[in-house]
């Protein structure tokens, strides 16, 4: 049983901070490179700018949700499997979320690199 | 790519660690928290190591949504996963631990991995712009 709530929460963990990341990806492209911005307005300028964006709260909300379905995972499940297996998932979900909704161009080096960095998080985590 | 925006992605990777490594060391000395004593918690935040964890955090987060926002989210990812990659090697040559070989091959398969993507480039999406889409109000505004 707490098997397969170790399982929902790791579900839960990817499903969140797949949206979470998504979300403030495309909050911060809309804001537009905040380097540019803070040399020509200012840092009050960049920081009023995203606040005002209203995915970046949605985004900050999904990562919430993501942190404590972590600890809702770490207390059913061994470190040992929650971490590693929510962490590379993500990699992965998120490299599919990215080509979806936020259209960019996941080419074969991308997928490579995704697939590389999930099975090295798993590898570092056993 | 500028030698700044190299600069930023490198903050994600070392602040993130940083504030990680803090965390971890200032709540081991609070000891457990149980979740009948939630003001514990709170509390936590008063911890000397815990704010500095904190504020590294945030450091972090600044650096990973500056970098977001000229930066693809499959480009900007790879390198927040080298954190793991510094805190096996900070343990390793400062801590004197042990690395097993499954987690050598761990750290070559994530430095590869994030090889691969930072030889390529950093933006492929084309997403509107705030700054794009209403250039006359930020005419008037500026």
């Amino acid at each position: 049983m707490s098997e397969l709530y170790a399982w929902a929460a790791i579900g839960l963990i990817i499903l969140a901070s797949t949206t979470g990341d998504v979300l403030l990806s495309y909050s911060m492209k809309r804001v537009g490179d905040v380097g540019e911005l803070w040399k020509r307005r200012g840092i009050l300028a960049v920081v009023g700018r995203v606040l005002r964006t209203p995915t970046f709260a949605l985004g900050l909300m999904a990562m919430g949700v993501a942190f404590y379905s972590l600890l809702f995972g770490l207390s059913w499940g061994n470190l040992s499997l929650v971490v590693p297996a929510s962490a590379s998932l993500t990699f992965v979900a998120n490299a599919v979320a990215a080509r979806i909704f936020l259209h960019e161009r996941v080419g074969r080096r991308r997928w490579i690199a995704a697939l590389l960095v999930a099975g090295g998080v798993v590898l570092m985590a056993i | 790519m500028t030698f700044r925006k190299y600069l930023v992605l490198a903050g994600i990777t070392v602040f993130s660690t940083a504030g990680d490594s803090l965390l971890a060391r200032g709540m081991k000395e609070l000891g457990n928290v149980s979740l009948h004593n939630l003001s514990g918690l709170l509390l936590a935040v008063a911890h000397p190591w815990v704010t500095a964890g904190i504020l590294f955090l945030l450091a972090f987060f600044a650096c990973y949504m500056s970098a977001l926002s000229w930066a693809d989210l499959t480009y900007v990812l790879p390198a927040t996963s080298l954190a793991y990659v510094l805190v096996a090697l900070v343990g390793h040559f400062r801590l004197h631990e042990v690395i097993s070989p499954t987690r050598w091959l761990g750290i070559a398969l994530i430095a590869a991995g994030v090889g691969f993507v930072a030889a390529g480039p950093s933006l492929t999406s084309h997403q509107p712009r705030d700054a794009d889409r209403n250039p006359v109000s930020q005419e008037m505004e500026s």
